[in-house]
């Protein structure tokens, strides 16, 4: 399948008070035409650096990022601009990413008014086909922010995000904000919306429930390293990493009297990106650590067609295999 | 039989606001057996926070008010107490662990200062010994008791929620209320808290009244769960009940929105429409207006709080035989 995205040894640094911190710590991936992948991971993983980093609203450091066979961190200003027309992003939090001084049609027409787009007859419309494509009443045209609750709010920033007809979306934690039956109703106008529009998301999210519900396939992310990126079907069937199976034994499950994952307890707390552990960046917390854990960093290793797992217990396994395979051969 | 510790009776407990009057809790009936955790879950604006206020008689007045009903602890109800036999109950018999522990912890005090305050308030003890007290609560949630110096802001959010939860046992209630307890945290240290928190509760043989929107949580923790919606009680049940065979259509509405972990759903099956407006709660049945179910009764009636079950309750009109049930 064709790959609109592909991100290679992406890089971001912050300069702290602290010291250098690395939210994201070459990183790549690929996203194919039509899919959606989502990126899981806890607080402070580097996975919304990553969405913005991909788009440049944060300029990373270093890496490739290429959309569509095109190096876009080697565009300049008046490229990039053209180019964000065909990417796009839903922001988290609909209460403070909506300009509470403008209007909904104003904020839905805003990207028109940026790329000089449509005369003002036509931009009425083409709001209102908007607001009516995201399930918003026609008579909240000239509603505020304000007077609107969390899931038509985040209908809002849907809209605007597909005003100039995208190809790709990152979805920054859309629904996190939102009661679960909100949430609900958003994740299928998100799924329709990519089913209509032929639209290619990426999807970040903390929760991994949500993120494997729309997501073909799931990153896992940790201390701004990819450490599992797969199916979502094999996420939760065959996880490898030793954090994958942390994460998931740790998320409640909404049901009584079935078997239920043991659940593995981590330890502490996420290290802090500033000076991360050497070696692998989870030995810390590793139920499995082993010393040369400590010693360098695992590589990523394909355990099995289209999964792979940064971490020594696989590639190590892998590796064995491969041997074995040698020597009968 | 259990021995009942909290029931709290026709609840009803108002804001006056400038868009009007906000009906936060109307006609809610609860009650809580010693020694057993209690889940009360609802969305945003339900009126679950306002309900643990009212039973640590914490609702901020103005703009809140507590209009009508009874909450009996140990029998004797706690509205009709004066402010000083508050104070003795309050943090001490029944004390509360808040949703964000940065805000609810005084970031000029020490956290070991924090604990020992409460506990020479309550339990007349004097500096030293409060200040052991303070480093052995410190140490039953797994902090290093030599912490006890350490300020708020020197701990990350889980350890910071351990306090919390050290302070508000600190006393050893009979009641503790949790809101949204680990809502704040990670999924990893989510898991921590919580296990903490069901080891704790064998230990102490503390009674729980937990507030949260996540029914992973409650299947996890509780014995019984409450479904709260716009300021009532929707469904009461045991857990197991209530996740086998949920009764009321929010109850079941609520299950068909959570993305499935272990399964593979295609399509979520939302609750349609929004959360009424506080100050224009619909008529009848609050839910009328996003409820599948709904016949024309519904806009007029207020349904009933029915028995369907041992021990379970749902206050549909379904079940007064007024609205055809469901089609499984």
């Amino acid at each position: 399948m064709e790959n609109v995205l592909e991100v290679r040894e992406l890089r971001k640094d912050f300069h702290t008070k602290k010291g250098l911190l690395r939210a994201v710590n070459d990183i790549s991936f690929t996203v194919r035409k039509g899919e959606t992948l989502g990126i899981v991971g806890e607080s402070g993983c580097g996975k919304s650096t990553t969405g913005r980093a991909v788009l440049r609203l944060v300029e990373p450091t270093a890496g490739e990022v290429i959309f569509e066979g095109q190096d876009i961190l080697q565009y300049n200003a008046r490229s990039m601009r053209e180019a964000r027309k065909d990417m796009q992003i839903i922001f988290q939090d609909p209460f403070a990413s909506l300009n509470p001084r403008l209007s909904i049609s104003q904020i839905i027409a805003e990207p028109f008014d940026v790329y000089r787009m449509f005369p003002p007859r036509e931009r009425e419309e083409k709001v209102k086909e908007l607001m009516r494509l995201v399930g918003l009443s026609q008579k909240l045209v000239n509603a505020f922010p304000h007077e609107l609750d969390g899931g038509r709010r985040q209908r809002i920033g849907v809209a605007r995000a597909l005003a100039l007809n995208p190809k790709f979306v990152v979805c920054d934690e859309p629904v996190s904000a939102l009661d679960v039956s909100i949430q609900a109703q958003i994740l299928n106008l998100i799924q329709d919306l990519q089913q209509r529009l032929h639209l290619t998301y990426v999807f970040i999210s903390h929760d991994l429930s949500v993120v494997k519900h729309i997501s073909n396939r799931v990153a896992v992310m940790y201390l701004g390293k990819i450490v599992e990126i797969t199916e979502s079907r094999r996420i939760f069937t065959n996880p490898l990493h030793p954090y994958t199976q942390a994460l998931l034994s740790a998320i409640p499950i909404p049901k009584v009297g079935v078997q239920k994952r043991r659940r593995i307890i981590l330890e502490g707390d996420v290290p802090s990106p500033v000076n991360p552990p050497s070696g692998c960046i989870f030995s810390g917390r590793c139920p499995f650590v082993m010393p040369k854990c400590l010693e360098a960093a695992p590589p990523m290793t394909e355990a099995e067609p289209g999964h792979s797992v940064s971490c020594f217990l696989v590639s190590d396994a892998e590796g064995a295999r491969a041997a074995g395979d040698r020597t009968s051969d | 039989m259990s021995e009942r510790l909290l029931e709290i009776q026709d609840l009803q407990v108002e804001y006056h606001t400038d868009d009007g009057i906000v009906t936060a809790v109307e006609r809610l009936d609860l009650h809580l057996e010693k020694g057993q955790t209690l889940g009360l879950v609802g969305e945003t604006g339900a009126g679950k926070t306002t309900t643990a206020l009212s039973i640590m008689r914490l609702v901020p007045d103005p703009p809140g008010r507590i209009v009508a009903g009874a909450i009996r602890f140990h029998g004797e109800d706690l509205l009709r107490k004066r402010p000083e036999e508050i104070k003795r109950i309050r943090g001490n018999r029944i004390s509360m662990i808040f949703q964000d522990p940065m805000t609810s912890l005084n970031p000029v005090l020490t956290v070991g200062f924090q604990i020992e305050e409460a506990v020479m308030l309550h339990q007349k003890l004097d500096r030293k010994a409060a200040g052991e007290r303070a480093r052995a609560m410190l140490e039953l949630v797994g902090i290093p008791p030599e912490r006890a110096g350490d300020y708020p802001h020197e701990f990350s959010g889980g350890m910071r929620q351990r306090v919390g939860i050290a302070m508000a046992l600190s006393c050893n209630p009979e009641l503790l209320i949790a809101d949204e307890p680990t809502t704040a945290l990670d999924v990893t240290i989510q898991a921590q808290v919580l296990e903490l928190m069901k080891s704790l509760r064998e230990r102490l043989a503390t009674s729980m009244l937990l507030i949260t929107h996540d029914l992973g949580v409650v299947a996890e923790v509780c014995d019984h769960v409450a479904i709260m919606y716009a300021g009532s009680i929707v469904e009461y049940a045991d857990v197991h009940s209530l996740f086998t065979s949920p009764r009321h259509p929010y109850t079941r509405g609520l299950f068909g929105s959570i993305p499935s972990l272990d399964e593979e759903v295609e399509r979520l099956k939302p609750i349609t429409g929004l959360m009424p407006d506080p100050t224009a709660l619909p008529s009848g049945c609050k839910f009328h207006p996003r409820c599948p179910q709904a016949q024309e009764v519904c806009r007029t009636r207020v349904p009933q709080a029915i028995s369907v079950g041992d021990g379970h309750s749902a206050a549909c009109l379904i079940y007064e035989g007024l609205v055809p049930g469901f089609q499984e």
